[in-house]
C-alpha cells in the first residue's frame, strides 16, 4: 500500500512529480474495494429507493460514510506538492516564495484565513487568484496563460486543481479565521452578500434560492443554508473534494461556476472579483470552524 | 476636569459618526455595486447570453428585499404586476396530457450553457416537489403536490390557478422561488398545459 493506486474512473492520474511526502489512503480499502463498496451500496440505494424514501436517504447517508475511508484527494494533494516545490514557468521558480498572506512560502495554515486583502497586489484574493499572480509575479506567466485550464477533465489534468489540493490539505484541521478589517475585505464580504441575493437568468434563482433555508433538498440532494453560521461551516470546510461522480478534485472556484450553470447564469469567470466576493462571504461566514478539507463527496 | 474629558468624547463621537457616515456605503450604493461586479465577472456562453443578468423589475425587488420581510404593498405590487401579465390560452382549454407532463416534470435540463439550446427542456419539477407517488426522488424547496387535484376539486378556478401558476408564480406569491415557467419562456403553452393535467387529470397518477 505504499504505491499510490489509481482512482476510480482516472487510471492515468498523476503520481506525485518532486520527490514529495509519500501519501497513504487512509484506511486499509484498495481503490477496487471502494468501486466494489460503491456498487453494492448502489444496489442497496436501489433497494431502498423501493422501500421507501426514509430509507433510500439512509443507504446515501451510508454511502458517504463508506467513501470516507479512502479519498483519492490524496493523489491530487501530493501532486500539487511536486509542483509547488518544482522550478516551473518562463522563470523556472518553484511556488516556494509565493505569499499566501502568512510571508514568503508559508502554506501551513495560510487557507484557513483566505480570501485576504494582499498590500502588494492592493486588493482581496482568494487562493485560487493569488495562485494566479504568484504564476505571474514568480514565474513569469502571462495572466492569461496563468489563469488557463483551472478545471480538470478525462485525460486533461488541471495543475491548479492539484495546486489548490496541496495548499487547502495544509489547513486541515485549522480553524477558519478569515479577516475582515481591511476596508476591502470589508467591502468583498458586502458584495458577496449581495451577490448572494441577487436573482436573476431565465429562472429567476440566485444562491439563496437553494441554499437560505434549513432542511432543504433537490431531489434526495441535502442542501446546505449557506445563510446560517452552522451551514455555512459545515459546507465551506468541506471543500475542495474529491468527486466521485466525476473522478477529480474539485475546487472552491469549481463549486461557484458549476453553482451559477444550473442558476441558468453565463459562465462565472475563473478567479474574477465576483467569485472572490462571494468565497469572501462564504468563508468568513465559515470563522471558527476547522477545516476539513480536501473532502471526498459523491 | 471631568467637563472637558466628556466634552472631548463627545467631539470624538461625533467626528467617528462624521467619518462612518463618509465612508460606510448605503445599501443601494452596495446593490448597485455588486450588480456591476457581477455583469464584470461573467462571460456568455452557449445560450447563456449576459442579458440573462439584466434583472427586471420583480429580480430586482426580490433580490433587494431577500432575508427581510417583504413589506405588504411591495407584495401585492409585485403580484398584480405578473399577474396582469400572464398570457392565458386563446383557446380557452387548460389541460394537455398528463404523459406529456410526467416527462416534463422529469426532465431537469433546459436554458444551462450546457444544455443544447434545440433541446429538450423540461419544467424539473421533481427537482422541488413531491408528485407522483411512483417518484420517491423529489425534492423540498416546494410544497408535495401530491393529490393536488383530487384534495382541492377537479374545477375550472383550480385549473386556472394551476395554469397561472405555472406560468408565472409570482403572479401568486411575490418573490416566490420557483420560476416563472410561462412568462420567462421556459416553457411553451402547451407545456404548461400538459403540466396542469399532471396535476388537474383525475387520470394521472399524481391524483391516485
Amino acid at each position: 500500500m505504499n504505491k499510490l493506486p489509481p482512482p476510480p474512473g482516472r487510471p492515468k492520474a498523476g503520481a506525485p512529480l518532486g520527490g514529495g511526502r509519500r501519501r497513504r489512503l487512509r484506511g486499509d480499502h484498495h481503490p477496487a474495494d471502494i468501486r466494489l463498496g460503491a456498487v453494492a451500496s448502489g444496489f442497496a440505494l436501489v433497494v431502498g429507493v423501493a422501500f421507501a424514501q426514509s430509507s433510500a436517504v439512509d443507504e446515501i447517508a451510508k454511502y458517504r460514510a463508506a467513501l470516507q475511508d479512502g479519498n483519492p484527494a490524496e493523489l491530487w494533494e501530493a501532486r500539487g506538492e511536486g509542483l509547488w516545490k518544482q522550478p516551473g514557468g518562463p522563470n523556472k521558480v518553484s511556488f516556494e516564495k509565493c505569499d499566501l498572506g502568512l510571508g514568503s512560502g508559508v502554506v501551513k495554515g495560510a487557507y484557513a484565513q483566505m480570501p485576504r486583502y494582499f498590500a502588494d497586489a492592493d486588493r482581496v484574493m482568494d487562493l485560487e487568484s493569488r495562485i494566479v499572480w504568484c504564476k505571474v509575479k514568480l514565474q513569469g506567466f502571462s495572466e492569461a496563460d496563468a489563469k488557463k485550464n483551472p478545471f480538470g477533465g478525462p485525460d486533461n489534468k488541471a495543475d491548479m486543481e492539484a495546486l489548490v489540493a496541496y495548499v487547502t490539505s495544509e489547513s486541515r484541521g485549522v480553524k477558519m479565521n478569515v479577516a475582515g478589517a481591511h476596508p476591502k475585505e470589508r467591502e468583498a464580504y458586502r458584495l458577496g452578500e449581495k451577490m448572494f441575493y441577487f436573482r436573476g437568468g431565465s429562472h429567476d434563482f440566485a444562491c439563496a434560492t437553494c441554499h437560505g433555508v434549513d432542511n432543504q433538498r433537490i431531489r434526495l440532494q441535502d442542501l446546505p443554508n449557506l445563510t446560517t453560521k452552522e451551514g455555512a461551516q459545515k459546507a465551506y470546510t468541506t471543500w475542495p473534494a474529491y468527486r466521485v461522480s466525476q473522478g477529480e478534485l474539485r475546487t472552491f472556484q469549481w463549486r461557484l461556476y458549476d453553482c451559477f450553470r444550473q442558476q441558468r447564469f453565463p459562465e462565472l469567470e475563473f478567479a474574477s472579483d465576483a467569485s472572490i466576493a462571494l468565497t469572501m462571504f462564504l468563508a468568513q461566514n465559515a470563522n471558527g470552524a476547522a477545516f476539513d478539507a480536501p473532502a471526498i463527496k459523491r | 476636569m471631568n467637563k472637558r474629558i466628556i466634552g472631548w468624547t463627545l467631539v470624538g463621537g461625533a467626528a467617528a459618526v462624521l467619518i462612518g457616515c463618509a465612508t460606510a456605503p448605503t445599501d443601494a450604493e452596495t446593490s448597485a455595486k455588486a450588480t456591476q461586479v457581477l455583469k464584470a465577472s461573467f462571460k456568455a456562453r452557449g445560450q447563456a447570453g449576459m442579458d440573462r443578468l439584466d434583472q427586471d423589475e420583480t429580480q430586482k425587488t426580490c433580490s433587494e428585499f431577500a432575508g427581510k420581510p417583504l413589506p405588504k404593498d411591495v407584495a401585492e405590487k409585485i403580484e398584480k404586476v405578473n399577474l396582469a401579465a400572464i398570457k392565458w390560452p386563446a383557446d380557452g382549454k387548460l389541460m394537455g396530457d398528463w404523459r406529456n407532463g410526467e416527462k416534463i416534470a422529469q426532465e431537469g435540463r433546459g436554458k444551462q450553457f450546457s444544455d443544447d439550446p434545440k433541446g429538450p427542456v423540461g419544467g424539473n419539477c421533481y427537482a422541488c416537489h413531491q408528485l407522483a407517488p411512483a417518484e420517491v426522488s423529489y425534492g423540498t424547496i416546494g410544497p408535495p403536490l401530491y393529490q393536488f387535484g383530487k384534495v382541492r376539486g377537479y374545477n375550472d378556478d383550480i385549473r386556472k390557478y394551476a395554469y397561472g401558476k405555472i406560468w408565472n408564480a409570482e403572479a401568486y406569491s411575490a418573490c416566490s422561488n420557483m420560476p416563472r415557467f410561462g412568462h420567462s419562456q421556459i416553457l411553451t403553452e402547451a407545456q404548461v398545459k400538459d403540466l396542469v393535467a399532471l396535476l388537474m387529470d383525475p387520470q394521472s397518477p399524481v391524483n391516485q
